[in-house]
């Protein structure tokens, strides 16, 4: 969700504590055709092609949530760093509270991991859009990577205030009766359950690298699942897929259930808890 | 799970010269204003109200205006298409005298609903609203099931001349319904919405769907309503609150298009 006022407020409204937009091009994109998204056994499979309706037209949604003080990081993807610079200034001049540089979508040609796997790039994108904005960056990178701690460290070195991980990951489903993929893109990215293990790995690698904060993200459907990632070192999370499973509420209750164990285990305040898996 | 189910198209028929009817097999339960995901493997995948209901076997009925109507229009017999749903909310027969207002294409859907409705002893009135004669379908079939129908065409040549939103103040003004129903172009159904002042109304909607799951945020309406999950069919008091109904939608890639 999150693609115009109306779904942030309510999203924000269920729960969460700030909201990710949709990652937002120059131009508008209407995305790839359906077959966009399945369900699969322990996951969901989407190829939506990045659909947005352009930096200009989303300016007026943003600027419609400015009066309601919902925090907003603004998603941003871009073919090189001028894209980024110009798509990040007018974000922050929309209102956004921060940015999320998508390096990492993984079936978008010339965008997001085609550009988050070359370590040099990603330190020039972040260290320029930093220059000319004052929020908050954030690089959200991928897990189809095999130097993720490098792109990671890349990040930080271009002045990074955090690192979001981990984007969907690339795979396929065949139909049996039919022969042939079902997405339309035949290629889409993995999320939900099934890439949690995926997800917990990469934050703990990352949060070994680094010394900037690292937001969690893949898979997390409970406040048990938000807890393993916050102990691989996780300051905060994302929460995308588990809208399916556990519908709008999910925000709510999983907050609810980290609250409930942190009390149980005796915790007062969940920084204790970060990245404490390392020692 | 939401994944498609590949069957084979075991019937089709044509209801004016756009206008088809498909029959597969698909025993999951369903309900008249929910609709299916269907894939026309290598063209597309779109949503599609049911407008045939039998324990085992559903039906679609669509217009040909682009390439998957079209491509689903050439379906063959035998041929493979995927199916996903039901999905969404559907009709609520709330009374005992209801009466349904379907506009265009809307008339597909519309037809399921009201042959579920009479089935339930409910007196149904039907207007159908069509440009023209050669535009409309259904007729038949909703005089089998025992309502009362009223035709309009935009251009006289069956029933009465004009809108449907003009034949449904009349009948309103005479007699006493427990609820309005309706499915057809969102212009009318905002008309017929502002006829029918404290009568509870129901509306089905029409977005541009991706996912079909509430996961894409592709269709929401108003605050955040996705017309997928918490759709397609929206109550009046629901409906005041959702500032897009009757004035726009959005394109696939999220653009505002005005009615
Ligand atoms: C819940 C729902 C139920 C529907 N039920 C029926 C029905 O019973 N009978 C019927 O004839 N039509 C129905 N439609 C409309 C039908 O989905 C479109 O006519 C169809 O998708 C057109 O596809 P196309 O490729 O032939 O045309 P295109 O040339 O691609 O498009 C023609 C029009 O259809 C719309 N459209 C295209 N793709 C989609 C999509 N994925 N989702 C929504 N709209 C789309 C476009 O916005 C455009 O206005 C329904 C739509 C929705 C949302
Ligand atoms: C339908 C859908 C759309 C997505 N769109 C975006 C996007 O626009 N930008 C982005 O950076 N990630 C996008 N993602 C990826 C998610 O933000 C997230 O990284 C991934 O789904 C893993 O988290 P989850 O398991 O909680 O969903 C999308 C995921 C899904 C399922
Ligand atoms: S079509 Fe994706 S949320 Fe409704």
């Amino acid at each position: 969700m999150d693609e115009d006022a109306g779904s942030m407020e309510r999203i924000f409204n269920c729960g969460a504590g700030a909201i990710v937009t949709k990652s937002i091009g120059l131009e508008p994109r209407e995305g790839y055709p359906n077959p966009t998204v399945i369900e699969l056994e322990h996951g969901i499979l989407n190829a939506m092609g990045l659909p947005n309706p352009g930096i200009g037209e989303f300016g007026d949604e943003l600027k419609k949530l400015k009066k309601s003080k919902i925090p907003i990081i603004g998603s941003i993807f871009g073919a090189n760093s001028k894209e980024f610079v110009e798509l990040a200034k007018k974000m922050q001049s929309y209102g956004a509270d921060a940015l999320e540089l998508n390096m990492s979508c993984p079936h978008a040609k010339g965008y997001g991991l085609e550009i988050g796997s070359d370590t040099e790039l990603v330190r020039k994108i972040t260290s320029k859009v930093k220059e000319a904005t004052e929020i908050p960056v954030f690089v959200k990178i991928s897990p189809n990577l095999m130097n993720i701690a490098d792109i990671a460290k890349s990040a930080e070195k271009g002045n990074a205030d955090g690192i979001v991980a981990i984007n969907t990951v690339k795979a396929m489903k065949i139909d049996l009766e039919l022969k042939m993929p079902v997405l339309a893109n035949k290629i889409g990215g993995y999320s939900g359950k099934a890439i949690k293990p995926i997800g917990v790995r990469c934050v703990y690698d990352i949060y070994k690298n680094v010394n900037i904060p690292v937001i969690g993200v893949g898979g997390i459907t409970t406040g048990e699942d938000a807890l393993e990632y916050i102990m691989a070192g996780a300051s905060a999370i994302q929460i995308g897929s588990a809208i399916y499973y556990r519908n709008l509420d999910a925000f709510k209750k999983i907050c609810d259930e980290i609250e409930i164990w942190m009390r149980d285990h005796g915790y007062k305040n969940i920084s204790e808890l970060v990245g404490v898996a390392h020692t | 799970m939401n994944y498609p189910k590949v069957t084979k198209m075991i019937e089709g028929k044509k209801e004016n010269s756009d206008v088809k009817t498909l029959l597969f097999e698909y025993p999951e339960k369903t309900h008249s204003g929910q609709f299916f995901m269907i894939w026309i493997p290598g063209v597309d995948e779109i949503p599609m109200s049911v407008s045939y209901i039998t324990k085992n076997v559903k039906g679609i009925t669509f217009r040909k205006v682009g390439d998957a109507t079209k491509a689903l229009f050439n379906l063959k017999e035998g041929d493979k298409i995927g199916i996903r749903g039901p999905y969404g909310n559907g009709f609520k027969f709330n009374g005992k005298k209801i009466l349904f207002v379907g506009g265009g294409t809307g008339i597909a859907m519309m037809v399921s609903a009201v042959e579920q409705a009479t089935k339930k002893n409910i007196s149904a009135t039907v207007i159908l609203g069509a440009k023209s004669k050669k535009e409309l379908f259904f007729e038949d079939r909703i005089k089998k099931c025992g309502a009362e129908v009223h035709i309009t065409t935009d251009d006289g040549s069956q029933g009465h001349k004009g809108f449907a939103t003009d034949l449904a103040e009349k009948l309103i003004s005479k007699n006493k319904y427990d609820l309005v129903l309706t499915c057809g172009p969102e212009i009318m159904m905002k008309k017929l919405f502002e006829i029918c002042g404290n009568i509870p109304f129901q509306a089905s909607l029409e977005r541009y769907m991706k996912c079909g799951i509430g996961i894409c945020g592709q269709c929401t309406v108003g605050k955040g309503l996705r017309v997928c999950e918490e759709g397609p069919v929206f109550d009046g008091k629901t409906l005041k609150n959702i500032e897009d109904f009757g004035v726009f939608k959005r394109d696939a890639a999220g653009r505002k298009i005005r009615f």
